[in-house]
């Protein structure tokens, strides 16, 4: 008969408990509520970018937020987002709100264009330079004093040479390293005629297109490992010793050597390489509905400007004004680059032609498993 | 109030002879030496590489890494999540313990099954499943867009997936124990007039209580440490959507490794007060798991 209220001092003790645990519960919410006001005032913009871009836009965000606010006298704060460019661009075109998008390669940005339907068709020529404020090349890190002689494309394919890349499946770096090895082949082959390719059935086209793929399926044999991402290869290069030289971004490659120390790997640059160009773009749908056309676009433009493309420039990117690029010429090595467009037609030929599921990159990749 | 083995039960059942010489000593020492061998190399050694890496720099930067506006929004956001996902996962849990053991109805063990879904399920799918609904390209994407809300790549979206992956934790908990302690005093309780209310809290709360515990800290141990689901919903966009497993990955990825290890030695403090509590627990009410 004592079970109707079985142990009242217990129950008392833990109503008590209960309600110190809602008081705190209160003071938790209370307390992260505090902070969380502090961006009522002025405007924000979301930027949403690739992987080695968060130490250029940190401080390009920096300085282009105090020019606004001499300017216009508004306070303004800009959010960044990182990650591999063609899962960014899928976050947008999901509904990411970025009133930016700074991708690695254009194929994303028109991804963005057209699945999602955020911006217009001609975006790439709002902007200076196909709308690429800096731009990058695709070239080699290998061991310090480079043991195993590494000098130019065709050292890659060497008897024992362990090449390190991306997958070009998750990685936009990945794709330009792919694009830079095949290029260099074409343009060896080709003497530099990029006319000649019009002409596919050309035979001597034909043969140096089957010369290029047996180079770039020589590469990714001798690759040991294929990360998801440009990072995780310099990671997997550098801190874990893998490999004899990893194909990179050059910003990629100069900011390893810088923050990694000296003395660690060498940079070699390739007699020929491919301009990657990184474009940036407002998405129209976003800056329409929130109202940041105006700052959107400014911000695009201030990385144009003397100071945006000096800043570029120190964080080892390209600047597109030629200018800019000759003061940092013995940062940035003179070598023959070649474009997409000249090489493969263009992005969408291109992702057609070798990463499309199916294509010649599964294709190589497969007879390797066969193997 | 007996509720399993007490402790002279075990007592006795370890004292029965025979037992050393089914099992030799000699395999008794292999087993125990490998299972400290994997403590050691899987537990013990990333658990002192997390505290000497976040310290390599002396105390002060240490300190420092959490001065970092990021860093406290991501502490912020870690916190915010816990406080609403913790609470509502424990009214579910308790919710749904109730109904399976004191309750027959149709169904029943398909519900149990349900339960179980976010732990054999992979997080990154369970954050999936809420792009697929609530993306720009997914069901709801166009009535919430016209509508000016923003699910995924927000507070919302986070929560919804941290929820969805730690939902199970308090109901596993209640579940095998209500139905272990039946509906007795319940039914007595009811008989004597007391209403559902107070019966749930002067019966059944009390009885259960040790376990509720259990599941809530190991609860809100998931939602302060889920990775995967959050990842996906996140849209990564520092100082706002980023819980702290996710800027542990930033930061490391930037060379930043004492202020990546400084925030995942918070994240491994909250691991071992957990492991504290838990143990408290088990202690305080010789409460043994039954599964």
């Amino acid at each position: 008969m004592a079970y109707a209220i079985p142990e009242g001092q217990v129950n008392v003790r833990h109503f008590l408990k209960l309600r110190s645990a809602s008081i705190a519960l209160a003071a938790l919410i209370a307390l992260s509520g505090c902070g969380s006001a502090d961006d009522s005032s002025g405007i924000t913009l979301l930027n949403v970018s690739y992987d080695p871009t968060r130490e250029l836009y940190r401080e390009v965000n920096a300085e282009f937020a105090k020019q606004w606010q001499q300017e216009s006298g508004q306070r303004l704060t800009i959010k960044q987002s990182h990650g591999g460019s063609g899962s960014q661009a899928r976050a947008v075109i999901d509904g990411l709100q970025a009133d930016v998008v700074t991708l690695a390669l254009a194929y994303d940005i028109d991804s963005i264009q057209r699945k999602g339907k955020r911006l217009g068709a001609n975006w790439q020529t709002r902007f200076p330079s196909d709308s690429s404020p800096y731009s990058s090349t695709i070239v080699f890190l290998v061991r310090s004093g480079n043991p195993k002689g590494i000098r130019d494309w065709e050292d890659l394919v060497k008897p024992g040479i362990e090449v390190i890349t991306p997958n070009p499946k998750t990685s936009g770096g990945a794709r330009w390293n792919y694009l830079a090895a095949w290029g260099s082949q074409l343009h060896r082959d080709l003497q530099g005629d990029w006319s000649k390719l019009e002409n596919p059935a050309d035979p001597q086209v034909q043969a140096a297109q089957a010369a290029a793929e047996k180079f770039v399926q020589t590469i990714y044999r001798n690759a040991p490992v294929l990360d998801s991402g440009a990072r995780a290869s310099t990671n997997t290069f550098v801190q874990r010793s893998i490999g004899d030289v990893l194909l990179t971004w050059e910003n990629e490659a100069l900011l390893a050597t810088q923050a990694l120390g000296p003395g660690r790997v060498d940079i070699i640059v390739p007699s020929t390489s491919i301009l990657a160009q990184t474009p940036v773009a407002v998405v129209d749908t976003v800056v329409d509905r929130r109202g940041t056309r105006q700052v959107a676009e400014a911000y695009l433009r201030y990385l144009y400007s003397p100071v945006g493309q000096e800043i570029a420039a120190k964080h080892h990117f390209r600047p597109s004004d030629q200018k800019s690029l000759e003061e940092h010429r013995d940062e940035f090595v003179e070598l023959s680059l070649f474009t997409i467009d000249q090489a493969f037609g263009g992005w969408d030929r291109a992702h057609e032609a070798h990463f499309a599921d199916g294509a010649i990159f599964d294709r190589i990749t497969s007879v390797k498993d066969a193997q | 109030m007996a509720s399993g083995p007490t402790k002279e039960m075990l007592a006795e059942l370890a004292s029965r002879p025979g037992r050393d010489t089914i099992v030799s000593t000699f395999i008794k020492a292999v087993f125990i030496g490998l299972s400290l061998l994997f403590l050691a190399a899987l537990l013990f050694a990333p658990l002192v590489t997390v505290f000497v890496t976040a310290l390599e720099k002396g105390y002060e930067m240490y300190f420092e890494s959490f001065r970092d506006s990021d860093t406290i929004a991501a502490i912020r956001l870690t916190l915010i999540t816990a406080a609403i996902v913790v609470p509502v996962n424990t009214v579910f849990g308790i919710a749904a313990a109730w109904a399976i053991g004191k309750f027959e109805f149709r169904g029943k063990s398909m519900l149990i099954t349900l339960i179980d879904l976010p732990i054999a399920v992979s997080p990154v799918i369970s954050g999936l499943i809420y792009v697929l609904l609530f993306g720009a390209q997914g069901w709801f994407g166009i009535w919430l867009q016209e509508h000016d809300i923003s699910i995924i790549y927000a507070l919302p979206g986070i929560v919804l997936a941290t929820m969805f992956v730690t939902f199970p934790y308090v109901a596993r908990e209640l579940i095998p124990l209500m139905q272990q302690l039946g509906n007795d005093e319940e039914e007595a309780a009811i008989t004597m007039g007391a209403g559902g209310l107070m019966t749930f809290f002067h019966v059944t709360l009390p009885k259960i209580r040790w376990g509720l515990v259990y599941g809530v800290i190991l609860c809100n141990a998931r939602a302060m440490g889920e990775f995967g689901a959050v990842s996906v919903v996140s849209g990564h966009i520092r100082g706002m959507t980023t819980t702290m497993p996710l800027h542990v990955e930033i930061l490391y990825n930037e060379y930043n490794f004492v202020g990546a290890f400084a925030v995942a030695s918070l994240l491994t403090l909250l691991a071992v007060v957990t492991l504290i509590v838990k143990t408290l627990v088990e202690w305080r009410t010789g409460y043994t798991r039954t599964k």
